[in-house]
């Protein structure tokens, strides 16, 4: 075993217990918030009780990170840990995939099965007796019970804001990769560069997604409440957004930390980690391009 | 066999500190198992003493004790607390002491979110718990939580429900990573795939199962989440949504998820009756075969659920046939098992005990699951007391007596200590007897047709039970002697060698009892 470096056991870490008191106080307050609201009390203790929550999360996360960037910088870590830390990432994606999967599978059910159900279509076609006369479209323009989901005018074309959208994120695919191998040459200057350009797209796309956001709720009516459309498609975009934010986070901190001299030609996990992640989100676009946009 | 721990008196090997911050702040894989199991055991308690709650109401027709809408609440929480609080706990705590000790790892891969995952456990739990004590209750829509139920006419407190579940999911991702990630890196050298003893292998697939479906519940969470609170249609087809949506997502997280209360029973079972039968395990590569079968299986059968809910005919047969099909992968095991007993110099101590129970009573369990994959047949047992019968034989006698065998078979590694075997054998018996008297006559009732989650129920199915509540209540108070039998294990138990179990073979055995506070920390050589 001569080339056995021993596995890095931390020692006793505080972060776990913080980030366990962050995560259940900021949801336990999300949760009272919606309660109350729900039944139109004061909503006020509800998010003093979420900030509470997120104030702590933010304190986590720096320390947490902090730490483990420290000791990755001390030499802590072995090419062994270097692999740990590869599988949890690649797992942890996996389980994001599966997340949207979910949504993914709700947006086909409905477009595929409920919808033409309801309107009248093949065996489960005695659904249509729960409103008759409702005709199966997609989009779906007319709601089955119109007063309750009150249907948008118009939905949003492929072919305008989300095929520029399409265009920026694939581009910053591009360029994120540029940037990793401007690092792995130990060009910081051209990572610089790249990375900045990487960012810029992103927050881009985060602009131009709210833009869409603004417009299909004021002139179109196009809401989460109006109907299963709106539903997949600002929960789909909404989560994919939220994703995207994110992962712009997680490149800026990589800026900074280039910036700041961190990461080696050959050891750059934590950079490595963010491109895969933004590839990851950079995919489910397409997805969402094809199914939510297109077709 | 060099690499036992204690020698290494290097400045990060300390032994454990002292006082409630050990508990707190560790990143100790033996400790967190321990935190674990503890855990696992209070739920099981308080799930329990909720099936008490049940059976009393039971025992007699007629309403006696509780208020139909508290008896939905406890039907919900027992069914919730013992899924994810008691059986899937337990198996991460057995995940976490033995994986390391099994395979020649340190620690776990990544010992900080290890102790994240069991923490936020606690906190998932408080708040479940809690909605007991909200304005309209607790969740009382069944463990299944289907929509409109939950959502429409669920009580205020459902989204709390949704919340404390969605903690409970974040801890299972993150230990089913840090699981997978020590089995593939963290093995000693020699250590190759099909060395590893079956409960690694059973827990390295449990782990890819976990985190494919686990992610799935929260999507399904999310759904109703949206729906209560902001207004979606998800569920609701007067926006175009569909209920059934609902359980389609939700079985195809539930149909994995019961594998995942199973299979690192069938691994434990796998390393304890080759143990008492002094025989190496019968066709160990057909064993991994068919756990990775059964498995991959799980991911396409979970209309079987459905099957009264309106599911077109093509999809019943595609679904009906999928279901039957896992018979073979499970009957591949059931063979090796009974051919590693065949011939075999056997002993009865109480995890074999256990384990043989098992075998046996997680068979019948599984062939009224084939009566219930019949999808002609199973419209006549649908929601009935058949099919509680039937998941509580492959869940107690199943994970359940899977995780009292394995605690058995290594409390003396844990504690450095033996158990009681007289006590022990009598846990046993009272459980096994119990146990059958319990959920035994539930089959008769359903097939009769009396309706599973009701609290009230017509004459003639009052005789079936009082003989059910009797066995519950004996198998309910029966677990109070385990907790005394550990207690007094760890108190007071003779000191026990390093390996206990006269034909005992793995790694975990070659170190000493109570296993060091930190071993494998230079990988020992695996021949």
């Amino acid at each position: 075993m001569a080339d056995f470096q021993t596995y890095y056991v931390p020692e006793q870490s505080k972060w776990p217990i913080v980030a366990t008191v962050g995560l259940g106080v900021t949801l336990f307050g999300a949760a009272t918030i919606m309660v109350a609201s729900n039944q139109a009390e004061s909503t006020n203790g509800g998010w003093m009780i979420f900030t509470a929550g997120v104030l702590i999360m933010i304190y986590m996360l720096f320390g947490w990170f902090g730490s483990v960037i420290k000791e990755s910088r001390s030499g802590l870590y072995s090419p062994q840990m270097d692999r740990s830390f590869r599988w949890g990432m690649s797992w942890f994606i996996f389980s994001e995939i599966m997340f949207f999967a979910a949504f993914f599978g709700a947006l086909f059910y409905a477009r595929v099965f409920a919808v033409p159900w309801l309107g009248g279509e093949g065996d489960r076609g005695s659904s249509n007796m729960l409103w008759e006369g409702f005709q199966a479209t997609w989009p779906l323009i007319t709601n089955p019970d119109p007063e309750a989901f009150p249907a948008p005018e118009s939905v949003i074309g492929a072919w305008g804001l989300p095929l520029v959208n399409t265009i920026l994120l694939v581009t910053s695919s591009f360029t994120i990769t540029v940037a990793h191998h401007g690092l792995k040459a130990d060009n910081r200057k051209k990572t610089k560069i790249w990375l900045g350009a990487t960012i810029l797209l992103a927050l881009v796309f985060l602009f131009f997604q709210a833009e869409e956001y603004v417009h299909a709720y004021q002139e179109l009516n196009l809401t989460l409440q109006s109907g299963i459309y709106g539903t997949t498609f600002f929960m789909l975009t909404g989560f994919h957004g939220v994703h995207v934010m994110l992962g712009t986070l997680m490149l800026i901190i990589m800026l900074i930390r280039i910036h700041k001299g961190h990461f080696t030609a050959d050891s750059h996990f934590g950079f490595e980690a963010t491109s895969w992640y933004w590839h990851f989100v950079d995919v489910v676009w397409l997805g969402l391009f094809v199914f939510v946009y297109v077709i | 066999m060099s690499a036992v721990a204690g020698t290494h008196a290097q400045d990060q090997h300390h032994g454990p500190a002292r006082g409630f911050s050990r508990w707190l702040l560790t990143t100790n894989h033996k400790d967190i198992g321990t935190m674990y199991l503890i855990f696992s055991f209070t739920m099981f308690l308080i799930g329990g003493s909720m099936a008490m709650v049940i059976r009393a109401e039971l025992f007699q027709p007629g309403l006696q004790i509780v208020q139909p809408e508290f008896f939905n609440q406890m039907t919900t929480m027992h069914g919730l607390l013992m899924v994810f609080g008691a059986v899937m706990p337990a198996f991460v705590g057995l995940a976490n002491w033995m994986i390391p000790l099994m395979i020649g790892a340190p620690d776990m891969a990544l010992p900080r979110m290890n102790n994240w995952s069991f923490w936020l456990l606690p906190c998932a739990f408080l708040i479940l718990l809690s909605t007991l004590f909200m304005s309209g209750g607790g969740p009382n829509f069944g463990w299944t939580f289907y929509a409109p139920l939950s959502t429409t006419y669920g009580p205020p407190s459902t989204t709390f429900f949704i919340f404390a579940i969605h903690i409970a999911g974040v801890s299972s991702i993150m230990g089913a990573i840090n699981v997978i990630a020590t089995v593939l890196n963290m093995r000693a050298p020699g250590m190759t795939l099909m060395k590893m003893p079956m409960f690694v292998w059973t827990w390295l697939i449990t782990a890819f199962l976990l985190i494919a479906v686990m992610p799935v519940l929260a999507g399904v969470l999310t759904m109703m989440l949206m729906d209560i609170n902001f207004g979606t249609s998800f569920f609701n087809a007067a926006g175009g949504g569909d209920p059934v949506l609902f359980q389609h997502v939700f079985w195809f997280f539930g149909h994995p998820e019961v594998y995942i209360m199973i299979l690192p029973a069938f691994g434990a079972i796998s390393q304890i009756i080759p143990t008492f039968a002094r025989k190496k395990l019968f066709g160990y590569s057909s064993m991994v075969y068919a756990v990775g079968a059964i498995a991959l299986l799980s991911f396409l059968v979970w209309a079987h659920h459905m099957f009264t809910v309106g599911v077109p005919v093509a999809g019943q047969l595609f679904f009906m046939y999928a279901t039957l099909l896992i018979a073979v992968p499970t009957g591949v095991k059931v063979f090796n098992w009974v051919a590693t007993m065949f011939r075999g110099s056997l002993t009865f101590e109480t995890p074999m005990l256990f384990a043989i129970a098992f075998v046996i009573l997680f068979s019948i369990g599984g062939f009224s699951g084939l009566m219930l994959a019949i999808a002609p047949a199973d419209f006549q047992y649908h929601d009935t007391y058949f099919v509680v019968g039937h998941f509580h034989y492959v869940l107690v006698p199943g994970a359940i007596f899977g995780i009292f065998a394995s605690a058995y078979y290594w409390l003396p590694k844990w504690t450095g200590r033996m158990y009681d075997e007289t006590l022990g054998k009598t846990h046993f018996w009272l459980s096994f007897i119990g146990m059958n008297l319990a959920f035994f006559p539930m089959h008769f009732l359903g097939l009769a047709g009396m309706p599973r989650r009701i609290p009230d129920y017509a004459l003639q199915f009052a005789d079936f039970n009082m003989v059910s509540s009797i066995g519950a209540f004996m198998f309910g108070s029966t677990q109070l002697l385990f907790l005394f039998i550990v207690v007094k294990c760890a108190r007071s138990g003779e000191k026990a060698p390093a390996r206990p179990w006269e034909g005992a073979e793995g790694l975990e055995w070659e170190i000493p009892s109570p296993a060091p506070y930190h071993t494998f920390t230079t990988p020992p050589d695996v021949k």
